[in-house]
């Protein structure tokens, strides 16, 4: 048999422009689609009007309330538990060791049936609730969240 | 000055193989990393940060959400109100929608706060005691998630 001759091969050329073409289209897609969402996340608390709560159950559960007083310039001033002032360098330290402290007295934590409320200065910039709620809600301790008080509400604002 | 004859011109092809491997990472990656979800953030809002804060394990089944600025001002569907009155009148229209088009309470339905770190809590009181009148129970406070602790010590 004759073995053909294969010097003469035919050089192949494969079409890559319609490639690119499309790699771009779904490239610049997915650039202009792409949105940066920064993580989020929730602190749930139920309050139903104070009619409806009143008419529906009696609060029979014990109620903490944390007071949250601002400076002139809206900052936090003092953070008070019940009749306590915490008035160290760390109040919502402070306060998430009582809150701890008497939840352990209690039943454990997560299984207490606490109820704290807010009762925030009118003027008073949110992120001190919000790191209120925090310390009164849990803690991390080695990456792991533990919670403490879950139910957690506001005060009813006083006539201004 | 005499010209050369230029020979046979032979056909430039540059190397396209990096290119493409780039940008076939570069697909990959954002293909990856894209997000569908109507996730309802505004640039006007800077959350509060809390190490606790973190996403709802299952998706609300009836979400609203009202922004609250830095000036006090509310941001509803997209609109930005001035007037406590005007986000009263959005929320009522919401409600009668919610009603008469679907099977839930408002009861059921939750009311996602996102409130600038910066703003009054009084304004975001007055939000929620707005919403409690027309008969929302449910609120989320949103804040952003952090790993820096926001309560500086350690619990003991």
């Amino acid at each position: 048999m004759k073995i053909r001759n294969s010097d003469r091969r035919e050089h192949i050329v494969l079409q890559m422009t319609p490639m690119i073409d499309i790699v771009f289209q779904l490239l610049v897609f997915f650039v202009f689609t792409f949105k940066i969402v920064l993580p989020e996340g929730d602190f749930n608390i139920r309050m139903p009007s104070a009619s409806a709560s009143e008419s529906s159950e009696p609060s029979e559960t014990p109620l903490l309330k944390v007071r949250l007083r601002a400076t002139p310039d809206r900052e936090l001033a003092s953070v008070q538990l019940g009749d306590e002032v915490l008035d160290s360098g760390n109040p919502f330290f402070d306060l998430q060791s009582r809150i701890l402290t008497l939840v352990d007295d209690a039943a454990g934590p997560g299984s207490t049936e606490l109820e704290v409320e807010i009762e925030a200065d009118y003027d008073l910039k949110y992120r001190y609730v919000i790191n209120a709620i925090t310390a009164v809600t849990g803690y991390i301790d080695n990456g792991q969240q533990h919670k403490l008080v879950e139910r957690v509400r506001f005060a009813p604002m006083a006539e201004r | 000055m005499r010209i050369r004859p230029r020979g046979p011109r032979g056909i430039v092809e540059g190397d396209l193989t990096p290119m493409i491997d780039m940008t076939f990472q570069l697909i990959a990656f954002f293909m990856l990393v894209i997000n569908f979800s109507d996730v309802e953030q505004d640039q006007r809002v800077t959350l509060p940060a809390s190490e606790l804060a973190r996403p709802p394990e299952s998706p609300y089944e009836q979400p609203l959400t009202i922004h609250l600025t830095k000036q006090d001002r509310y941001i509803y569907a997209g609109r930005e109100l001035t007037q406590l009155a005007q986000l009263r009148s959005e929320l009522l229209r919401e409600t009668q929608i919610i009603l008469r088009h679907t099977s839930k309470k408002l009861s059921d339905v939750t009311v996602i706060i996102r409130a600038d770190e910066s703003a009054k809590t009084g304004i975001v009181q007055e939000v929620i005691q707005t919403c409690q009148q027309l008969e929302f129970e449910r609120f989320a406070l949103r804040g952003q998630q952090s790993e820096l602790r926001t309560i500086r010590a350690r619990a003991p």
